[in-house]
């Protein structure tokens, strides 16, 4: 049995009236990725607030071992800073200066940006942002990195990319990842595990085991398998899984 | 990055507008539609910055005049800042002062003429007081708005990687406000720079509105003219001046989007 980085028992979280989350049990493993998907509304980001010890649950309770990064949604770089000053932030406790500026120079050229460092963040695009981004939370030692639908500002083809430039990154750094998105194909082609989350009061309701190595092709049998699943879990899929061109028409005309 | 080079137009046209202008100015006051006397020539205002600048006078007016200014605007950036800062973080400071913040903003600085005269006498210190009331107000609510309108995912991140305390606000707060900061010096500035001439018109002894009064007291309607154009060239001095700040590298986001 892995050791438990994460254990959520039975938590809740209400706001007044609004059961947001009842009564849910998580257990995340070190070492592994997580994906949470669940239909809009349906309290993911509550959960991340709760995950990150932003929030406190109503009831239940959270143990937590390690220290945790938060990557956000849009950018969450600070634009005053250049790309270098907010990769910084992440080695605060580096003390010694040279070794400092090691590390950057080792994170600048993980991310592929190297002679980037000096740029703020306007002058680089989407998918540059977010990779400096990742940079900035994977610098240091930290054990957990919760990252909230991080690539949804993206479109379609660099979303794409970042998916293989992050299975990467995890590959050099190992960190225990919590995905939180709305994006099925993302938790599809990242995630060990990827949560179903029914709607308000969240529970979780469908657990599906990928063990598929990563970088995955989306295309991939074992992807696109656990694509239907939560389609399916998530009422997005009258068909099934076996669902023939024929069957999709008949169902259709219908 | 892009660099960008001074056009020829930039100051080509306006140079083209100030010359249609002036021949203008000229024809209307040679054609005698208005009495001479109440309508200055352009020549009889060149004469008069002449006359002015051989003096030496107009020099200790323009010197006076921005001593105020700098020294009013100075104080109320200084001060109104840091209150902005504390009403935008603070809740309940912000729930005990903004209705009076707001109550001065409303309230023209001219109307403080008659207490500056009576408080100060007559010199620098009652203009400075009028200039300040003029800035540190507007200062104080658009800092305030600045902070309010920070988004809560630069807190949390600088939270995250452990900011807090003077840390929070040198890193993080300040800078985040920077843009919108530089903006509020340059329309206050430009504020400020009205009022002075109002101030020292009524309690000056010199300095460039007391120019514009003793030229009227004199009936020396060109010398009313030579204060106006050389208090606009200041003005937009002033601005290309402060203007330069929106260059700084790290706040340059603040423009480009």
């Amino acid at each position: 049995m892995r050791d438990s980085l994460l254990r959520l028992t039975r938590v809740s979280r209400s706001f007044g009236p609004v059961d947001v989350l009842d009564a849910l049990t998580l257990d995340i493993h070190r070492g592994e990725f997580v994906a949470v998907v669940g239909p809009s509304g349906c309290g993911k980001t509550t959960l991340l607030n709760l995950l990150s010890g932003y929030d406190k649950p109503s009831s239940g309770t959270i143990a937590r071992s390690g220290t945790v990064r938060m990557v956000y949604q849009q950018s969450g770089l600070f634009p005053w800073k250049t790309a270098e000053e907010n990769v910084r932030l992440g080695l605060r406790h580096v003390t010694d200066e040279a070794e400092k500026k090691r590390q950057i120079r080792q994170l600048f050229g993980l991310i592929g940006l190297e002679g980037f460092g000096g740029h703020y963040p306007h002058q680089l695009s989407g998918g540059m942002q977010q990779r400096v981004e990742l940079a900035r939370a994977l610098a240091g030692d930290s054990d957990l990195l919760l990252m909230d639908e991080p690539f949804s500002a993206l479109d379609y083809i660099t979303r794409l990319k970042m998916r293989g430039e992050l299975a990467r990154l995890l590959h050099e750094r190992p960190r225990t990842v919590v995905l939180v998105t709305h994006d099925i194909e993302e938790a599809a082609q990242l995630a060990d595990r990827v949560f179903v989350l029914s709607g308000r009061p969240a529970q979780v309701r469908r657990e599906i085991h990928i063990s598929l190595e990563r970088p995955r092709d989306i295309t991939h049998p074992e992807v696109v398998n656990a694509m239907h699943t939560v389609l399916a879990e998530l009422g997005l899929e009258k068909n099934g899984m076996q669902a023939a061109p024929s069957a999709v028409l008949s169902g259709g005309i219908v | 990055m892009k660099s960008k080079k001074i056009q020829p137009r930039s100051y080509l046209y306006p140079l083209g507008v100030a010359v249609i202008g002036i021949a203008l100015w000229a024809a209307l006051s040679a054609s005698g539609v208005f009495p001479h006397s109440s309508f200055p020539a352009p020549m009889e205002v060149a004469a008069g910055i002449q006359d002015e600048v051989k003096q030496g006078r107009m020099f200790q007016d323009i010197i006076a005049s921005l001593f105020r200014v700098t020294t009013g605007f100075l104080l109320a950036v200084v001060l109104g800042i840091p209150l902005g800062l504390v009403i935008g973080l603070h809740g309940g400071s912000k729930a005990a002062l903004l209705p009076f913040v707001n109550f001065f903003r409303s309230l023209s600085p001219l109307a403080w003429i008659p207490f500056a005269i009576l408080w100060f006498g007559v010199g620098d210190v009652p203009s400075i007081f009028l200039i300040f009331m003029s800035v540190f107000f507007p200062v104080v609510v658009s800092t305030m708005a600045a902070v309010s309108s920070i988004p809560s995912v630069h807190f949390r991140v600088a939270r995250d990687y452990g900011l807090r305390g003077v840390e929070m606000l040198t890193q993080v707060t300040i800078p985040a406000i920077m843009p919108q900061i530089i903006t509020t010096l340059r329309v206050t500035a430009g504020l400020a720079w009205l009022v002075v001439v109002a101030a020292e018109m009524i309690a000056g002894r010199d300095g460039l509105g007391f120019l514009i009064w003793d030229a009227r007291n004199g009936l020396r309607n060109d010398l009313v003219v030579v204060g106006m154009v050389v208090i606009g060239l200041i003005g937009i001095g002033i601005d290309r001046i402060l203007m330069q700040m929106t260059r700084i590298p790290s706040v340059r986001w603040g423009y480009e989007r």
